[in-house]
C-alpha cells in the first residue's frame, strides 16, 4: 500500500539571488539596508539565495544568517559554492543549490555590480529584463461577495464570477469581470490612464479609471445591464457596448 | 460523524430562529438525532420558539465555563424524539463565547448527535462568527428584499474566508439559500424580489422557499415549531426544505399566486 499522506514532488520557485563581491557581514548589512529601505514591504520575509561564486574570502554563514533574520529576510541557501564552501554552508543549516546554466553567465556579469539582485525563475531573467515580460494577471475564480476587497497590484484583475454590491475590485491594470458588476471597480489605481474596465453586465455602484469616477446614478442609462467596456478619453469616462 | 450546520443571515428578523426550530424539528422527525444550539447570547429566543423557556436551568455559557455539564444543560424536546436544545445565556454578552470553548462543546456533542444546528445571532460580530466558524454547511436565510440580500452576500463572503474550513484550506462550506417570507402576489406586483432575482444575485443553490404565512407567527407565539403545523403552507414548505437538506429531490411549491376561482377564470379579472 502506498502512503497517501506523504508526497514528495519537485517544483520550481522564483527566488531572489543575492550576489555581492564583499560577503562580510558589515558590507552586506550596509548594502542590504540601503536596498530594503527602497521597498521594505516587497522584500519582507523574502526567501533569498546567496551567490558565493565570486567571493574572495570564506563567508561566516552563521553570522550572515543572523543578519538576514534581523533584516526580516529568509536565507534559504547558497549557490555557486565549491566543495569546501558547500560543506560550511550545509553545516550552518543552509541548502546548497545548483545554479542554472544561463543564469550562471548572467550572475557572472552582474556580480561585478555589488548588491544586484537577479531573479531566478523559470525563464531565468534578471531583474532588468523582467520588465519586458508581462506580469501574470490576478485571476479570481469565485464570486466576490459584499464587503470583500481585492487588489491586483501592478497587474490586471480577472474575475470569473460576479462582484456583489458592496464589494470592491481594484487593479493597477485592467479589470475584467465575467459576471455582473454590482460593486465598485477601480482600474488604473496607480494612475495609468490607458487602463480599462470590461464587464459582462454593468450594474456598478462606482467605476473609476485613474481616479476619474462615475457613480451608479450616471451609469444608469443606455449601458445599464449590458456588456460594457469603460475607458478614459480626454479626462472623461467613455462607455461602449461590447460585441 | 455529526454534521454541523449554521443557520445565518447577517440581517436580523429574517427568520433564523424560526427556521432553526423548524428544520431541527424536521430532522428529528426524520429520525436523526439533532441538537439546536442558540448562539444568540444575551438575546435568547430559541427557547421561546421551541416552547421550553420554563425548563431552562443551565445554558451554553455555563457549559463552556465548566459550571454545568452537557447532560444537565441539554433540554429534551417533549413533542419530538431525538431533539434537544442547548439554550443561550440571557445574562451574558456575546464575548462570553471563546473559540476553544465552543469547539470543546461541539466535539462533545458530535459524539452523540447526527446534526448540530447552530442558530446564529444577527450581525457579523464575534457571536455570528463563532456560530459559523466550525460549520460544515450553512443555511443562509434571506428575505426577498435588497437589504437582506446584501447582508446575506456579506455573510457568504465570511463563510468563504473566516470559517475553520477556509482557514485550514479544507473543502468549502456547503452553502444553501433559504428564502423566507416569500409573497408571490407582491412579487408579481414588483414589490418584492423574485426567487430568480435572489438566486441570480447570490449565486448559490436554493434549499427552500417559505411563503409569508400567518401560521409562522401563530407558531412562534404558541412555542411550537411551525413545521409541526402540517396543514399550513409554511409547515409544508419547511418539510420540503428538510427533505432537500437530506438529499432528496423535491419540487418547489408556493412560488406562484394561487389559482383564481372558477368564476374569475371565466369572466377574467
Amino acid at each position: 500500500m502506498s502512503d497517501q499522506t506523504l508526497e514528495l514532488k519537485g517544483s520550481l520557485f522564483p527566488l531572489s539571488v543575492l550576489s555581492c563581491a564583499d560577503l562580510s557581514v558589515n558590507a552586506l548589512r550596509a548594502g542590504l539596508s540601503q536596498k530594503l529601505a527602497q521597498a521594505p514591504a516587497f522584500f519582507y520575509q523574502a526567501p533569498i539565495v546567496l551567490n558565493v561564486a565570486d567571493c574572495r574570502q570564506t563567508p561566516d554563514f552563521a553570522a550572515i544568517k543572523q543578519l538576514f533574520a534581523e533584516l526580516n529576510l529568509v536565507l534559504v541557501g547558497v549557490c555557486g559554492a565549491g566543495t569546501e564552501l558547500k560543506q560550511q554552508a550545509q553545516q550552518a543549516g543552509l541548502a546548497a543549490l545548483q545554479l542554472g546554466k544561463d543564469n550562471k553567465a548572467a550572475t557572472k556579469t552582474s556580480a561585478a555590480a555589488s548588491n544586484s539582485n537577479s531573479v531566478n525563475n523559470n525563464s531565468l531573467n534578471n531583474s532588468a529584463e523582467s520588465a519586458t515580460v508581462a506580469m501574470d494577471a490576478k485571476i479570481v475564480e469565485q464570486t466576490v461577495r459584499s464587503g470583500q476587497q481585492l487588489y491586483a497590484k501592478g497587474t490586471d484583475l480577472i474575475v470569473r464570477g460576479t462582484v456583489g454590491a458592496g464589494a470592491e475590485v481594484i487593479a493597477d491594470g485592467n479589470i475584467h469581470i465575467y459576471g455582473t458588476l454590482r460593486g465598485k471597480a477601480i482600474a488604473g489605481a496607480a494612475g495609468d490612464r490607458s487602463k480599462r474596465i470590461f464587464c459582462y453586465n454593468l450594474q456598478a455602484e462606482l467605476v473609476s479609471i485613474a481616479g476619474n469616477y462615475w457613480l451608479s446614478e450616471s451609469l444608469q442609462g443606455e449601458f445599464w445591464g449590458k456588456s460594457t467596456c469603460i475607458k478614459l478619453q480626454d479626462d472623461q469616462l467613455v462607455l461602449a457596448e461590447l460585441g | 460523524m455529526a454534521k454541523i450546520i449554521v443557520v445565518t443571515s447577517g440581517k436580523g428578523g429574517v427568520g433564523k430562529t424560526t427556521s432553526s426550530a423548524a428544520i431541527g424539528t424536521g430532522l428529528a422527525l426524520k429520525g436523526h438525532k439533532t441538537v439546536i444550539i442558540d448562539f444568540d447570547i444575551g438575546l435568547r429566543n430559541l427557547d421561546l420558539i421551541m416552547g421550553c423557556e420554563r425548563r431552562v436551568v443551565y445554558d451554553f455559557v455555563n457549559v463552556i465555563n465548566g459550571e454545568a455539564n452537557l447532560k444537565q444543560t441539554l433540554i429534551k424536546d417533549k413533542r419530538t424524539d431525538n431533539l434537544f436544545i442547548l439554550p443561550a445565556s440571557q445574562t451574558r454578552d456575546k464575548d462570553a463565547l471563546s473559540k476553544a470553548g465552543v469547539e470543546k462543546v461541539l466535539n462533545e456533542l458530535a459524539k452523540d448527535f447526527d446534526f448540530i444546528l447552530c442558530d446564529s445571532p444577527a450581525g457579523i460580530e464575534s457571536g455570528a462568527m463563532m456560530a459559523l466558524y466550525f460549520a460544515d454547511e450553512a443555511i443562509v436565510v434571506t428575505n426577498p428584499e435588497v437589504s437582506s440580500v446584501r447582508d446575506s452576500d456579506r455573510i457568504l463572503g465570511m463563510l468563504a474566508s473566516k470559517s475553520r474550513r477556509a482557514e485550514q484550506g479544507l473543502d468549502a462550506i456547503k452553502e444553501h439559500l433559504l428564502l423566507t417570507r416569500y409573497n408571490p402576489e407582491r412579487v408579481e406586483k414588483g414589490e418584492m424580489l423574485s426567487v430568480e432575482d435572489v438566486k441570480e444575485i447570490l449565486s448559490i443553490d436554493l434549499l427552500g422557499v417559505i411563503p409569508e404565512s400567518q401560521a409562522v407567527l401563530n407558531a412562534s407565539n404558541s412555542g411550537q415549531p411551525v413545521i409541526l403545523d402540517s396543514e399550513s403552507d409554511a409547515g409544508q414548505a419547511y418539510l420540503d426544505t428538510v427533505e432537500r437538506l437530506l438529499g432528496e429531490k423535491v419540487p418547489f411549491r408556493f412560488l406562484t399566486v394561487e389559482k383564481k376561482g372558477l368564476l374569475k377564470r371565466i369572466f377574467g379579472g
